[in-house]
Parts: C-alpha cells; structure tokens; sequence
C-alpha cells in the first residue's frame, strides 16, 4: 500500500485518538494544534465523570498513543490556508511550512461559554463567581478549602450557562454540564463536608451509563440539594457573600438565598477558528455554529468536500467517550476513503 | 465589588448619542412629581452646553402608563408616538430626546417593532395620514436625557460650582443609582452600561465627585410596576417591593438616590413617608429619610443653582440633611416661598421633615 498523509487539525481527544487509529493502520499523519500543548480541554480538567478517573490518566494515554512513527505532532502550527489540487489538500500552516495531505481530519473541538456574557451572574466582576473550569483548577489543590479567601459555607451551582438560552442564541443543550455539576458538587461535599451544596438546574439530563446513578448518590449520600429553577441574578453583600435570586419552579415560589460560592457551569460553543476552517474547506456550518456532517446517521464523519472528515466536539457538544468512538469512526471512514 | 472588572464591564455597552440639536418629548408626570427638573435639563443644555433644544408645547403623552396597564391597544400608542415623530419631522429636528424612561422605552420598542415588521410601520403611517394628514421620518438618533446629560457630564463637571463630596469630611458622597426598568431592562444594548450593571447615572456620579454603592437589590423594581400601584389592591405589593430595596440599601448608609425615572424618583421619595407611617422605620439618619434626586436635580447641584429653584421642596424626604453635607448655603426660609399661606399639610408623623 502506497502510504497516504493525513492531515488533523486539532490535538484534542479527538485529534489524538484519530491520529493513533491511523498510524496503526500504517498511514502518515501530521498533528496539527495551534495551542503549545496536545490534549486539549483535558489539560485543565482534574476527573472525568461519572467514575472520577483523574484526566492527566487518559491524556497520558492518549500522549503515549501519538508517540508513533507515523505521527507527526506540530504544536503552536495554525492553518492560513488551503488549496486543493484534485485529491489532495496542500496546507499552508504558520512559519510557511507547507503540508500535502490526502485527507483531512478536522477535530477542532469547542470552547467554554464566555460565562461573563451572562452578566446577571457577575462572572469577572464578583470574586465569589467561578466556572466549572475554574473549579476543576482549583481541584488540583490538596486542601480546597485553603484556596478560598473566606470559609465557603455554602455553594450553588448554576446549570445551563450558556447553553440551551435563546438570549445567547445557543439553542442547543451542551450535554455534559448537567453530570459535570453532580460529580462538582460530590467533590466538592466530599472535600469540604460541612458545606451545603446547592444545585440550580432546568431538567436533569443524565444520558450516559452511571450517570443517573451518580445523580442519586449526590442526592442521597451527599445531601446535595437540587432545585428546579435559573439563578435570575447574583448581587455582593456587605459581608463579602452573594445574594441569589431565583424561582423554584416545583415549588411555584421565589426563592433568595445567600451563598459563599457560585459556580457557573459554562457550556460549549464552537472554537473560535470554525469559521476560517470551513471557509478553506468550503465546509457547511449548522445552525448551531457547529460544523454540519453530510449524514448524522450514516455519514457523521463526513463532510460535503471529499477528503475531508469531521470528528468529536467540533461537530456538536460531546462527553469524551463520544468523542473517542468518533475518532475511531473517523479513521475508519478516512482508511477506507484512501484505499478505496 | 472588583472596581475595576465592573467598570469594565459597564463601558463594554456604548451608544451614539446625538451632540446637539434635539427634538425633546417631555413626560406626562414627570412635570406634576418634579416639575423643575425638566426645566433645568432645558436650562443645563440651552445656557450651559449652548445646545440647540425645542420644546414643543404640542407634545402629548406617549400613552405608555395606559400601554403598560392593558388599557389602550398598540396600534394607539404607535400612532400617538407616530404623531410626535411626524411634530419633530415638521421643525426639521432628526434627534429626539426623550424625558421618561417609560416612553424611551415604548419608541425604543416601537422602533425594534418596526424593523422586524415593516408591515406595521406601513399601517401605522396610514393610521396617522388618516387622522391628522401628518407624514414623518423615523428619528436618526433616540436618546433618554439621561443619555444626554452622561454624554456632557465631563463639560458639567467643568463648569461644576460644587462636588459630590462630603463637605466636612472630603469623602465621596455615597450615592445609590437606580435605573428604570424601561431604560435597560427591554434593551440592555439601547442602555449605556446595559441592564445589569448599568452606567448612565454611575458615570455622573464618579465624574462629578461621588461614589456609587452597589447593594444586593440594586436591579430590583422600585416597586412602581405600573398594574402594582394602579390597581389599588396591589399597593401593598408595591410598597414592600421598595421596602426590600430601602432594607438592603440602609446598611451602607447612601447619602442620597438617583435615579432617571419619573416613577422610580416618586414611588421611592413617597413611599419612605408610607413605610415611616406603616412600620415606624425611617432610613436615614435622625428620623429623616434618603433624599431620592433626579439626575437633572444632581447636576443643579452640580453647578451651582439653589435648591429651591430645582424645586428640591416638592420632595417627600427632607433634602437639608444632603444641602449641610455637601455644603451649599441655602435659605429655609425661601424653602416654601411659593407656597400659600395656610395651604402647608400636616406634618408626617414618623418621617422628620
């Protein structure tokens, strides 16, 4: 077999795992990540829901896999531009370097939800105001407690920032945030236990295995307090707490407490590159601002422009067991694009 | 509150404001609850800022109380403000500023109505043409006089006679602003600061001296809400609602309010008095209450004019203890010189006066 370049833009999860598959089955592949660092957002994660494995456990998996012959990794490497020639996609990456690929791969993820957007919750005006991002960082301190200026007696997790909210035209529900605030919370209650931990939801959406099981150990081990209603609007006390606002809608009653600590749980919106991507591929774009496959059935990993594949989080909200199964698939289709 | 970020923050929300030649539409109530501070916003812009200002004396109200309480239907209200677009259109003036936040707000509407459903624009002009033979141009620039007087409020603070300072101390003033509904709340993007950490009167108030307090009910309702206080069984709703902002403001001991809304200046100087006669709680020092200014009120201070002149008498809570603080040398006894004799009313009993 003659071999073959692939091209992948983005070192995810996604990137990464795709970029194994295909070295495996004896194609070159170029890793392509604009940042400094493969692994993505799992760099900034401490556990994985739902069974807490520690993040740096799979991205020193996914390390090792890439570290392959085949594989050629090129950090801080943007894509400028693009030209076809029949089958074959010459790039054009930062520094001039220039790649002739056979296919390509697009796995350029997400990013978190600009949670200062929703300025009703003060995110980057109050110090109390944090992101589940923020907080996975601060997860990575032995002692949590000694990483709050003052004692946090009480926490409120807010679900849906930025997801699932027409004001911020994100329509869409970005999937993980819903179990990433359970498994927030019970670390949070295991670290800190005399804390009362509150949880602001719209609906509960435990969709993946062990996920509804941990919703009930939240609620039956830990006392984690779950209530059906938004956060309306978060204001500073005198005594350096929060006021929050909102409506228990179980209840049918207004409700207004004090908290030590909000925690935004920010959803997912498309990488901000998306745009100059899909215009060098001439890629179709959803009307949820992720890239659009030809089939989300049969085709998933495919695009409108032959050669080129889409896979992960780049595509839509995903957990990451999704997004490995649509790397794989990835290389699955992209191996068979190229032998055929 | 980290200063910093929310400054940030507050100038991330900026709109044009128009620099002179204004077309002003005055409120209905404003002139019966505040009747000089029209008048001053008239004087600040003609005598201060040399601006070019009309005053229309065919004016009406913008039939936005009637609006808001589900009596008149929209096409109404629409043709009414399409008269006075059509009254600004005729003299010429392509600027409007707007004197109650309630109308801003209703034009604001109207505007983002039309542009979304020009069908109705079509109707509406036909609806105008039929009843008063009148034609008009959609205004080039909308601004609240709020807008107006925070787009000047470097130049006013030039020209400033006095400060928002504690003149026995030096310290800043502590000022609470309030915002109306209907400036922001509808459109956050038509406010200057947007709706959650607005800063049309926060700018004022740093520019001219004085420091804003930022309290956990800052964004609640004055406790006006149109249906609250018109439907007479619902004015208990509307009294606790500016209860609940007066409680958890008082800790912070705010020299004074400000706000840019006719109904939020009212329900918030007269319900003091209520609150005082209901429960016996008065919020300021030494049984008086918070004096509630508006923003033109503030900047007459600012620059110097008298007290009574502002027509700081008509108010429910006493001014004087604000007056000795910043130290302006005003006459008591001009306080009432209008007033005729025998015509003063009883004296609360709670409040002090």
């Amino acid at each position: 077999m003659q071999t073959k370049t692939i091209a992948i833009i983005g070192a995810g999860p996604a990137g990464m795992e795709a970029s194994a598959s295909l070295a495996k089955l004896g194609h070159q592949v170029v890793l392509i990540e604009k940042k400094a660092s493969t692994g993505g957002h799992l760099n900034n994660w401490h556990h994985l829901f739902p069974d807490r494995r520690p993040a740096k456990e799979l991205l020193q998996k996914l390390k090792q896999e890439v570290n392959h012959s085949n594989i050629e990794v090129m950090v801080n490497t943007a894509v400028h531009e693009v030209k076809q020639n029949d089958y074959r996609y010459e790039l054009v990456l930062s520094e001039k370097n220039v790649i002739n690929a056979n296919a390509v791969l697009i796995t350029t993820g997400f990013e978190l939800f600009d949670a200062a957007k929703k300025e009703e919750y003060g995110y980057g005006i109050y110090n109390q105001v944090i992101t589940n991002s923020d907080l996975e960082q601060l997860f990575q301190a032995d002692n949590l407690a000694a990483q709050f200026k003052k004692p946090v007696k009480r926490v409120a997790f807010v679900h849906c920032v930025g997801s699932r909210d027409a004001k911020v035209n994100n329509h869409y529900c970005s999937k993980v945030c819903c179990v990433t605030a359970v498994k927030q919370s019970i670390e949070f209650k295991e670290r800190m236990p005399e804390t009362e931990v509150f949880c602001f939801y719209m609906d509960m959406r435990m969709f993946g295995p062990y996920y509804e099981e941990l919703y009930r150990e939240a609620q039956e081990k830990w006392g984690i307090v779950f209530i059906r209603g938004k956060i309306s609007e978060a204001s500073q006390t005198r005594d350096g707490s929060l006021q929050i606002k909102a409506e228990d809608t179980l209840a049918s009653k207004p409700l207004r407490m004090n908290t030590d600590l909000l925690v935004l749980m920010a959803g997912m919106v498309p990488a901000e590159g998306n745009e100059h991507i899909s215009r060098q591929f001439k890629l179709a774009i959803g009307d949820n601002r992720f890239f659009k496959s030809k089939d989300n059935h049969f085709d998933n990993q495919l695009s409108d422009t032959p050669g080129v594949f889409l896979a992960g989080a780049c595509l839509a909200p995903m957990n990451i067991t999704d997004t490995i199964s649509q790397a794989r698939a990835a290389a699955l289709r992209i191996h068979e694009y190229l032998t055929n | 509150m980290e200063t910093k970020n929310s400054t940030r923050l507050w100038k991330s929300y900026q709109k044009e404001i128009a620099d002179d030649h204004y077309y002003y539409a005055r409120s209905c109530i404003r002139q019966n609850f505040f009747p000089a501070s029209e008048k001053v916003f008239l004087k600040i812009l003609q005598e201060e800022l040399q601006k070019d200002i009309y005053d229309d004396p065919h004016h009406t109200t913008c039939t936005g109380i009637a609006y808001h309480s589900d009596i008149i239907p929209q096409e109404t209200t629409a043709t009414v403000i399409a008269r006075h677009f059509a009254l600004m259109t005729e003299l010429g003036y392509e600027n409007l500023a707007i004197s109650c936040v309630t109308s801003f707000g209703l034009y604001t509407e109207l505007l983002e109505t039309w542009k979304h459903f020009p069908e109705e624009e079509a109707k509406i002009r036909e609806l105008l043409w039929k009843a008063t033979r009148r034609e008009f141009s959609i205004p080039k620039n909308l601004a609240h006089s709020s807008d107006i007087i925070f787009h000047n409020r470097e130049e006013i603070n030039n020209k400033s006679k006095r400060r928002l300072v504690n003149a026995k101390t030096g310290q800043p003033l502590k000022v609470v602003d309030h915002i109306g509904c209907h400036y922001a709340k509808l459109f956050p993007e038509k406010g200057i600061g947007g709706a959650e950490f607005p800063y049309v009167l926060t700018g004022m108030v740093e520019s001219w001296g004085g420091q804003v307090i930022d309290y956990p009910e800052r964004r609640h309702c004055c406790g006006f809400g149109f249906r609250q206080y018109l439907v007479m069984a619902n004015r208990g709703y509307s009294v606790s609602n500016s209860k609940k902002k007066f409680d958890s403001m008082a800790p912070y001991e705010p020299d004074f309010i400000v706000s840019n809304c006719p109904g939020c200046s009212m329900f918030m100087d007269k319900w003091q008095y209520t609150i005082a006669e209901m429960e016996g709680t008065t919020y300021g020092k030494g049984g008086y209450g918070i004096p509630v200014l508006t923003y033109e009120e503030m900047a007459g201070l600012v620059l110097g004019y008298d007290p009574w002149d502002l027509g700081l008498q008509m108010h429910q809570v006493s001014v004087e203890p604000l007056l000795d603080k910043m130290g302006i040398d005003y006459s008591k006894p001009n306080k009432y010189k209008t007033q005729q004799p025998n015509s003063f009313p009883k004296k609360p009993l709670k409040l002090m006066v």
